[in-house]
């Protein structure tokens, strides 16, 4: 295949730029000890445009950018769900984050399973919440390199070469320099996507006839196409629609790179501004899933992948080589590449930590100090990114979409107890292990249910479980987590019941209710009487 | 909190530091933001039409902007000392 040369060395360029950002970053800020606290989350010291840049770094995936089109493109009107689902998470997790921050920040939790530990006073239900967490990511991660995949697919390069370069290097600078380089790269990561959807979202409706022309051409392709696909939502996948958005915002932020990003920052201030600023990210969002809608009255076709099928993730890619002059089309695809980058740097430290905190010291070595913990995580990023690695040159693509798909209902069955936690401790740890393991039963098996229609597979199809399993005669389908989580939910709160009428003990608490509202001081009005003895 | 203190109690921890809560009428303001995005009936027409988007696709578009102004609106509004 012809090889894209312009492309190509704008893109090796500026991922030799980043990842000399990344190395550098080892410097910026450093602190004098080897700890968690400073490789994992950088001092907890992030203030706020620079945290807007971090968690949004964070949050809004190479993948995402890519595959939100690619279902919009394929499925139509479902595709959009994307869209309350990033403009509700904020709201949501405004008053939930805080709680968060607090309490970890005057015990030095580092993962959810730190805080679940300690207010439930149960090491397995930590250890629950640390797997679900460890094995949510890894498809996650995974699929990022599905996002660099389809940009090298598009430039002509196939072989799997690159990709391992490229993941070598990140491997290398996440080792080094921690949380500090995915924060500083976030910032050229951000920036080359506001400039390339800036640009993008004029210049492509002016090339292909307007934006009613456009919308006109959308319509037509899903009238004529079978069901299940629409324009619009249809009867059958709404509540599908509202039941994704809802489930996907509460997992966004029990994720483990979610939590990392927002225990980097400095007070609780900073999170609340960071979380009413990051919707402006969801806006952009909004406008890369339009992609997709172009891309059919662009009437670009998908180029077949690694499985010998026509690849949707590689329609962005191909709008943007069709409509852009060729340095601009490199510019989007670094936009991509290094929006891989970002989050798979994240997603590999919290992983990372969770194996540290709550496996490594909570079972293998309870000695371990914070020097020796930072060297286990340093060294357990680089197994993660390899496994993830592995996960796609090994197994087909598909499995790890699949993967993930069920990775976001599977990190919903972790609610009861770390975001319900936060607010009541009524719940009891054994009635949490039941409900998160009946949660996760119904959200895996639901999942091997439904069919993929699009690919002829009987299982492991896709999120939305039809109703019409349960003898309900309808085509209503709804998001296997959110099926999970409210199994999960009953499950926790009956048992809870059961277990303190039967005196089972519950555990201790080794938080207060004063913990939930600590702060940082600000130098500039904190009384120094008040801050000695805390 | 129907107890009246009594002039021999310790004044109460609120007027020693800053009041050790979150809670704030305001914060019902951020309902709007979550609500409305998962009424799909409100939002899933093509018409009106703005600039060529069906109503589905601009509408759903401005819940972003909201989510970021109730919420700007509700950080301002809680800030301590406000």
């Amino acid at each position: 295949m012809h090889v894209r040369g312009t492309e190509l060395v704008i893109v090796v360029v500026l991922f030799v730029l980043v990842s000399g950002l990344g190395f550098l970053a080892s410097r910026w800020r450093r602190a004098s000890h080897d700890s968690l606290e400073e490789w994992a989350l950088a001092g907890r010291g992030f203030r706020s445009w620079l945290s807007w840049f971090v968690i949004g770094g964070d949050l809004y995936t190479a993948y995402t950018y890519v595959a939100v089109p690619a279902l919009l493109f394929g499925s139509g009107a479902i595709g959009l769900y994307a869209l309350p689902y990033v403009a509700i998470e904020y709201p949501i997790v405004f008053l939930i984050m805080i709680r968060f921050w607090s309490v970890s920040k005057t015990h030095g939790y580092i993962t959810s399973a730190d805080f679940v530990r300690a207010r439930f006073g149960s090491p397995t239900l930590a250890l629950a919440v640390a797997v679900t967490g460890i094995v949510a990511t890894m498809p996650y991660i995974a699929l990022n390199l599905l996002g660099i995949q389809a940009v090298l697919t598009t430039v002509g390069i196939n072989g799997h070469w690159p990709l391992i370069i490229a993941f070598v290097v990140l491997a290398a600078f996440t080792y080094r320099s921690g949380v500090r380089a995915p924060a500083l790269i976030s910032i050229v990561k951000d920036s080359l996507v506001y400039i390339v959807v800036a640009v993008a979202i004029f210049y492509i409706p002016y090339k292909l006839g307007g934006w009613t022309h456009i919308f006109n051409a959308y319509n037509a392709h899903f009238k004529a196409t079978p069901t299940h696909t629409g324009a619009l939502l249809t009867s059958a996948n709404q509540l599908q629609y509202v039941t994704l958005a809802l489930g996907s915002a509460f997992a966004i932020f029990l994720y483990p790179h979610s939590v990392t990003g927002v225990l980097t920052t400095k007070n609780r201030a900073v999170v609340k501004r960071t979380m009413a600023a990051l919707p402006i990210y969801s806006f952009v969002l909004g406008l890369i899933a339009l992609f997709g809608v172009m891309a059919i009255a662009g009437k670009i076709t998908p180029l077949t992948g690694a499985n010998g099928k026509p690849d949707t993730n590689t329609v962005v890619p191909s709008l943007f080589e069709h409509i852009f002059p060729h340095w601009f089309t490199g510019l989007a695809f670094a936009m991509i590449v290094i929006g891989a980058l970002v989050p798979a740097a994240f997603m590999s430290i919290a992983a990372a930590n969770l194996f540290t905190r709550n496996i490594y010291k909570e079972y293998l070595r309870r000695s371990a100090s914070p020097r020796e913990e930072a060297q286990v995580s340093k060294i357990v990023s680089l197994v993660v990114k390899g496994g993830a690695l592995l996960f796609i040159l090994l197994i087909q693509p598909q499995f790890s979409i699949d993967l993930q798909l069920l990775g976001g209902a599977i990190i919903l069955q972790t609610l009861p107890s770390v975001m319900v936690g936060l607010y009541t401790r009524w719940l009891h740890r054994g009635a949490l292990i039941a409900g998160w393991a009946a949660g996760l039963v119904a959200s895996i098996w639901t999942f091997y249910l439904t069919p993929n229609v699009a690919l002829k597979q009987p299982h492991w199809g896709g999120t939305a479980f039809s109703l019409s399993h349960l003898g309900v005669h309808t085509e209503v389908g709804i998001y296997i987590g959110f099926v999970g989580v409210v199994i999960n939910l009953v499950v926790t709160f009956v048992g809870t019941a059961v277990l303190r009428a039967l005196n089972f003990s519950a555990g201790a608490d080794q938080t207060a209710a004063s913990d939930y509202f600590t702060d940082d001081p600000d130098p500039a009005v904190a009384e120094p009487a008040l801050e000695a003895g805390n | 909190m129907t107890q009246l203190p009594s002039a021999q109690d310790p004044p109460p921890p609120a007027l020693l530091e800053p009041p050790r809560t979150d809670r704030s009428w305001w914060n019902w303001l951020l309902l709007i933001p979550i609500v409305l995005p998962l009424l799909t009936f409100v939002y899933n027409r093509e018409t009106p039409r703005l600039a060529g988007f069906p109503f589905f696709f601009w509408f759903q578009l401005l819940f972003a902007l909201l989510a970021a102004g109730i919420t700007a609106l509700v950080y301002l509004l809680t800030k301590p000392g406000s």
